[in-house]
Order: structure tokens, then sequence, then C-alpha cells
């Protein structure tokens, strides 16, 4: 006898938010976080709290990014045919030649100064302390004495990016060779390694974790140190353009400038670490 | 003999370093009278320590110091409240957390300091602009950390806080905080350290506020002397602030 008089609960609605895979929900939630922040960004564009333009819309600033990366006005001469490319490219190459450039110099003095702290107690002991303590200092007000050594072009520029990047290479090569298993040195001197091959064969492949680390933080503040020289005293180079949308009060295109660098730094930055797992 | 040993392995290499560091100045006033070196780029040492009691007098260096030092308080306790807050909030919304922890760690690797000429438009050109920089760009460490430091707590601690039927409020307040406390104050120190290094960075390349507009003034007038003496006392208050926090953090942390 089919029982009557009882209403049976229906069944309960399965909650599909607590039902969904943990990845799937940290994309959801991901995606309306960029919603929300896209929203109040462009509820504050439209209200006219802020002085007009200060905060312009998304699609003001979608559309200079698209200027910039795509609108032809440069001419470039290549191999006898002139063509004509977006004046960004130019401007990046210039910084990413002082940067590299930053970072060979500041890089290999940095590991190699490294390496002879790392090996060498006494040394260590005596210069190993000025280092450690100059190393948190605001290196960009060595800028004035950098022009005035290396001129207002582009050797100021690699010179501020060295000695922002020679810091962090040399402190962590220092204390990379001092992680350097002594088994593998034990192993090295038994085979009657020289000091190059002792360098090559041992410590710089065990340093390897660490110097990448090193020029994982070099990189960042080369790029910082070479930028804010840009920005102070140049008439090229992506921290010039910035500066120059400032000057010319141009927000969206300040903006979309600064987009553009923090993907390449953000990028450049995410290489570097991917190459250290690999 | 211990002594002994302590003083050739501690003691010797500190001295060498200095006389190497003395030797080098003296070589360079050598150099520079000797025509080897251009005094009008690299001016003698002598000339530079003797600008120090001028630059403090004339430029009124104590104020600017006072400025710069306030402008960093200011940055570092807008730092200290934000960054421990949002990091807490992080390790309590685990959600959140995984959905942008890497984005914060992104934002970390980012030329933050780079927006000053944004923040110029927002701000003006005022100590507001100075400390908002510096708190901005110093913000995403001290967030890490906190979160590090919470998660890291030991299991045991809180089961013995839950054990005692800890209110959430109090298992915070008495055993996740004060365990992650030397770990926040590694992310705080580190946000401070960025923040005065943007804070004086920002001074000098908008040409305002205390020290770091002292060095760029210094440098326009073409005062070399001046120029080279007020970054000396820039690295010197730099060198201070380091070790002071670096003591702070080794009396938190006393195995480190």
């Amino acid at each position: 006898m089919a029982q009557t008089g009882h209403l049976t609960a229906a069944p309960a609605a399965p909650n599909i938010w607590a039902a969904m895979p943990l990845k799937r929900r940290v994309m959801w939630l991901r995606i309306a976080l960029l919603v929300g922040i896209v929203a109040v960004w462009e509820a504050v564009a439209a209200s006219g709290l802020l002085f007009r333009d200060v905060v312009p819309s998304l699609l003001t600033v979608g559309r200079s990014l698209f200027d910039i990366v795509t609108k032809p006005d440069y001419k470039v001469t290549l191999g006898g045919s002139e063509i004509w490319i977006p004046e960004f490219y130019r401007h990046l190459w210039v910084t990413t030649g002082e940067v590299a450039t930053a970072m060979t110099i500041g890089g290999l003095a940095g590991l190699v100064i490294g390496l002879l702290l790392g090996t060498n107690p006494f040394l260590s002991g005596a210069f190993e302390r000025f280092l450690y303590y100059l190393g948190p200092t605001p290196k960009i007000i060595f800028f004035p004495i950098m022009i005035m050594w290396f001129g207002v072009g582009p050797g100021s520029k690699v010179a501020m990016g060295t000695i922002s990047c020679f810091f962090p290479v040399v402190l962590s090569a220092a204390a990379g060779v001092r992680q350097v298993e002594s088994v593998l040195i034990r192993v090295g001197r038994s085979f009657r390694l020289n000091s190059w091959q002792m360098v090559t064969k041992i410590y710089l492949p065990a340093m390897r974790p660490s110097i990448i680390n090193g020029v994982r933080l070099g990189l960042g503040v080369a790029v910082i140190g070479t930028l804010l020289a840009e920005t102070k005293l140049s008439n090229q180079g992506v921290g010039f353009l910035i500066i120059n949308s400032y000057s010319t009060f141009d927000m969206p295109r300040m903006y979309a400038l600064l987009m553009l660098l923090f993907m390449v730094a953000i990028g450049a930055n995410a290489l570097v670490g991917r190459a250290s797992r690999g | 003999m211990a002594s002994r040993a302590f003083f050739m392995r501690q003691v010797v290499p500190i001295l060498f370093g200095i006389a190497c560091l003395l030797a080098v100045v003296v070589a360079i006033e050598l150099l520079i009278r000797l025509g080897a070196i251009n005094r009008f780029i690299v001016p003698y040492p002598s000339e530079i320590a003797g600008s120090f009691k001028r630059i403090i007098v004339e430029e009124d260096v104590p104020a600017r110091f006072l400025l710069t030092t306030g402008e960093a308080l200011a940055a570092s306790l807008m730092l200290t409240v934000v960054g421990i807050s949002l990091g807490a909030l992080l390790h309590r919304m685990h959600l959140l957390r995984l959905a942008t922890e890497t984005w914060i760690a992104a934002v970390a690797s980012a030329p933050l300091v780079l927006m000053y000429p944004l923040f110029l438009v927002i701000f003006g050109r005022s100590a507001l602009t100075i400390i908002m920089m510096g708190f901005v760009s110093a913000l995403p460490p001290v967030i890490l950390k906190t979160l590090e430091g919470l998660s890291t707590t030991r299991v045991v601690l809180i089961n013995v806080g839950r054990s005692f039927k800890l209110t959430p409020s109090q298992l915070y307040w008495k055993i996740l905080f004060p365990s992650a406390l030397p770990t926040i104050f590694v992310g705080v120190r580190l946000g401070m350290i960025f923040a005065l290094i943007n804070i004086v960075g920002v001074e000098f390349l908008i040409n305002f506020g205390g020290l770091g507009q002292l060095v760029n003034e210094l440098a326009e007038r073409y005062d070399l002397p001046g120029t080279y003496a007020a970054i000396c006392f820039v690295i010197l208050v730099s060198v201070v602030f380091f070790i002071v926090t670096e003591r702070i953090e080794r009396w938190l942390r006393p195995g480190t």
C-alpha cells in the first residue's frame, strides 16, 4: 500500500559549486575577479570622480595598446629596402640591448667575484660584508655619477643596469659555491682537475640553481635600473616612451605601455624560472 | 689559543677589507692629483669628506633625513597593516588564495616602480606619491610572507589550540599569529627595504622630498663633491636601516 499523508522532501538540488572540481572553481573565481576588476575600472572611468583621462576606459587603453604594437610609424632600412614598423619595437630593441649588455657585464662580473668569494673564506670575510650591505641601497642615486662617467647615451643606462644586477648575482654565486657538496669537490681533486676544470666541471654545474636564482633576481633589478635611468634622462627606450606619455598627458598610451612592460617583465621572469626547473 | 684563532679567522679579514677600501680611496686621490683621473669627473676623496659638513649644514640634511624617514615609516606602516591583513585573508579563504597567489607572485616580479608617472598624475608631485609608490611596490612580499608564515604553522600547535576549544579568533591570535610572526617579519623587513629603495629612488626621479632630491639637486648644480657626499650619506642611511632591521629579525628568529 502506498504510503500517503507524508510530504517527502524533494531531493536537494545538487550544489553545483561544491561539486565542481577545485581547478574549475579556481578558474571561475579568477574569471569573476577579472570581470570585477574590469567593472570597477570602467565604473571609475565613467564616474568622473577623478580628473578626466586619469583613469581612461579600458577600451581606449586597448585601442592605444593595439596602435603601439601594430601602427607602422617608423622607417627601417633592411638590406636596401625600406620597411615601416611600429616605433615601439625600436625602443624595445634599445632597452633590450641595454638590459642584455648590463646582464652580460654585471652577471659575468658577479659570477667571477662570487666564485672567488665563495671559494676563499679570507676574501669572503674581507669583502662580502660590503657587498651584502651595499646590495639593498637604492642604485638609482648613482645615476648622476654614471652620467658623468659614461655620458647621457646608452652607456649610462647600461652602467645602471650593470650595478643593479651585479649585487644579486655575486651574493647568489658566493652562497651557491658554499652549498656545493664537499664530496663533489673531493671527487674533482681526486681526478687532479685544475682550477679551470674545477670551475667548469664541478662548481658551475653544481651551482646551477643558485646562479639561475641570482640571474632571475638580477634580471628584475637590471630592468628596473635601466628603465628608471631612461625615464630620468634619455631620448630612446621604453622608459623614455613612458615618461614621454606622461609629459604629453597621453594617459591611455601610458597605461598601455605599462601593461606591455609588465607583461614582458613577468614573461621574462617566468622564462628564467622555467629554465631553472627544466 | 681559541681567541687567537677567532682573531685570525674573523677580525683579520675585516681589517684587511677596511684597509683595502682605504687603499682604494688613497689611490684615487693620488691618481687624481697625478692627472690620471679627471677631477671634473671624480672629485678628490678628501674634498668629498670635507663636503659632508657643508651639505649637512647648508642643505639641511637633518630635515631631509627626517622627511625621507617619515615617508618610509608611513609606507611601512601601511605595508604592515594592509599586507598582513591581506595575507591573513588569503590564508583564511583557501579558494581565493589558490586563485590569486600566482598573480601576487607575478606582480612581485613586475617593475612596479615604473608606475611613478601614473602616480604623479593621480596624486600630484607630493609626498603622497612617494609614500604610495613605496607602499605599492613593497606590498607583494609582505602578503606572500604572511601567507607563508601562517601556512607553515605546525599542526600540533593548532591541534593543541583546538583541544582547548579556542574560538577561531583566539586560535588566530594565540596560536597562528605568534607562530607566524618571525616569517611575517621577514616579509615586513623585505617590504621596508623595498619601500626605502623606491622612496629614495622616486624622490630622486621627481626631484621632490628628502635625501633622493638632495642627490638630484646637487648633481644638477654640478656640485661634484657634494653629490658624492650625498650619495655616501644615502648609502650610510640604507646600511644603518638594513643592519637595524636585520638585528630585529635575528632577535625574532634566534635560530637563523
